[in-house]
């Protein structure tokens, strides 16, 4: 049976890539940022995992206003990098499993989530950043990756509580899984930022504060957070935050088993409009 | 009955639901095509007869000219299919994000670094915080910038 080992959380700031892709790790500006993912990519290596089920936004890439799909799912074998504008990130293809996401689209459309299923789709930043967080600038990913995407571009996005129990469903989908993988999975946007308009650049550190910690100890409190919350306390970005609750929803101690072991967490400000906050949560 | 958008009172801030996505349809398709380096090109070589292929209105082909993301998104635009007019002009999400503002490239930048704009003053429409309408538009070179 395939198990879930460990979940993380990050920002995915498309500068983030960039700053990488063109050699400024070092600069003064993001290597504060960099800093904080030593850990976790010395962790990564120490822990690859078979699979990494990840869960992020597309930007307007792979799902213009043709169709915006709540929660869609990437059965396809392969991947690419999509060009959003600047060319495409010069990064790996990223390899599906696509056994493994089919069996889950299929557990979890039966335990009443209505997912879409992609079978051709490019991958932009909100895949490709945590990525480039956690794994450097290796030549290949270390693992298969399942890409799945969440609406949080066209209002109303999915609310944080239908996040965490959609979360609970995936758990099950991955246990029900007869082949036995270790499982990651990652949820990634935020933390507090808004994009657009004359209140573009808010940051909130203590409502980010407080939101990880409601994740980590509390994260029933953290799924009752309203939208307006968000938008409000943490800018009109800010609303990714719901994608950490998929990856919290799935962990061993939400789900009737042991307390989950923080390993690693960590925030800055800023990573060009952004807050960056990031955590690794571990089951025992 | 309407529906419930308790968004609406957040200062500065216009979030992109069915309704201006409907307004915005066009003008946000056309920025999808802004994803080949070929359309980027022909786009930059005549703007307008570029915009002319897509049935929006003249308000959003003149902002779109007009580089005005404000008025864009007032028209229905969502800064992510926005940034791909940014991205073919070589500009940032920070530059675009800093333009909505009246801040210089600098200003919102060090902004930042210093740890971003506050909420306080930002949440409800009618408070004195630095996004609100009557603080419009910021920095030091604009005509209000002096508070």
């Amino acid at each position: 049976m395939a198990h879930l080992s460990a979940s993380v959380y990050t920002s995915h700031v498309p500068a983030i890539g960039a700053a990488l892709d063109l050699g400024k790790s070092e600069e003064p500006y993001w290597q504060p940022l960099f800093k904080g993912y030593e850990y976790s990519k010395q962790w990564l290596k120490d822990n690859t995992p078979d699979v990494i089920f990840l869960v992020y936004n597309d930007h307007a890439t792979a799902f213009s206003l043709d169709f915006i799909p709540t929660f869609a799912i990437g059965c396809a074998a392969e991947f690419q990098p999509a060009d959003e504008g600047w060319g495409p990130r010069p990064v790996p293809m990223v390899k599906g499993h696509p056994e493994l996401a089919s069996h889950i689209a299929q557990s979890v459309i039966q335990q009443d989530f209505d997912l879409t299923i992609v079978n051709k789709m490019d991958v932009d930043h909100g895949l490709t950043v945590p990525l480039s967080l956690m794994c450097g600038q290796p030549s290949s990913w270390p693992c298969p990756v399942i890409p799945f995407a969440v609406n949080v571009v066209q209002y109303p996005v999915p609310s944080g509580k239908r996040c965490f129990q959609l979360g609970q469903a995936i758990q099950r989908a991955i246990k029900s899984f007869d082949e036995p993988l270790n499982v990651q999975i990652w949820g990634t946007g935020g933390m507090s930022h808004q994009l657009q308009g004359p209140r573009a650049g808010l940051i909130n550190k203590e409502f980010d504060t407080r939101f990880m910690d409601l994740l980590i100890e509390q994260p029933e409190a953290a799924a009752a957070i309203p939208h307006i919350d968000y938008v409000r306390e943490a800018g009109s970005e800010g609303i990714e935050l719901v994608m950490w609750l998929i990856a919290r929803g799935a962990m061993s101690d939400v789900n009737g088993g042991p307390p989950v072991e923080l390993m690693h967490r960590f925030y800055h400000v800023p990573a060009s409009n952004t807050a960056v906050g990031h955590a690794i949560l571990k089951n025992r | 009955m309407a529906l419930d958008k308790p968004y609406l009172d957040v200062p500065g801030t216009t979030i992109f639901d069915a309704e201006q996505s409907r307004k915005g349809y066009w003008l946000n398709q056309f920025c999808m095509t802004l994803m080949k380096s070929e359309n980027r090109e022909a786009f930059k070589s005549n703007e307008r007869a570029y915009l002319d292929q897509w049935p929006m209105s003249e308000a959003q082909k003149q902002a779109v000219i007009d580089r005005d993301l404000n008025r864009c998104i007032s028209l229905g635009g969502n800064i992510y299919f926005l940034a791909k007019i940014g991205a073919t002009d070589g500009k940032s999400f920070q530059q675009m994000a800093g333009s909505m503002t009246g801040m210089t490239e600098e200003e919102y930048r060090d902004m930042m670094i210093k740890g971003g704009r506050s909420v306080q003053g930002n949440r409800v429409v009618g408070e004195d915080g630095d996004a609100q309408a009557h603080r419009q538009p910021q920095g030091q070179h604009s005509p209000k910038g002096a508070h």
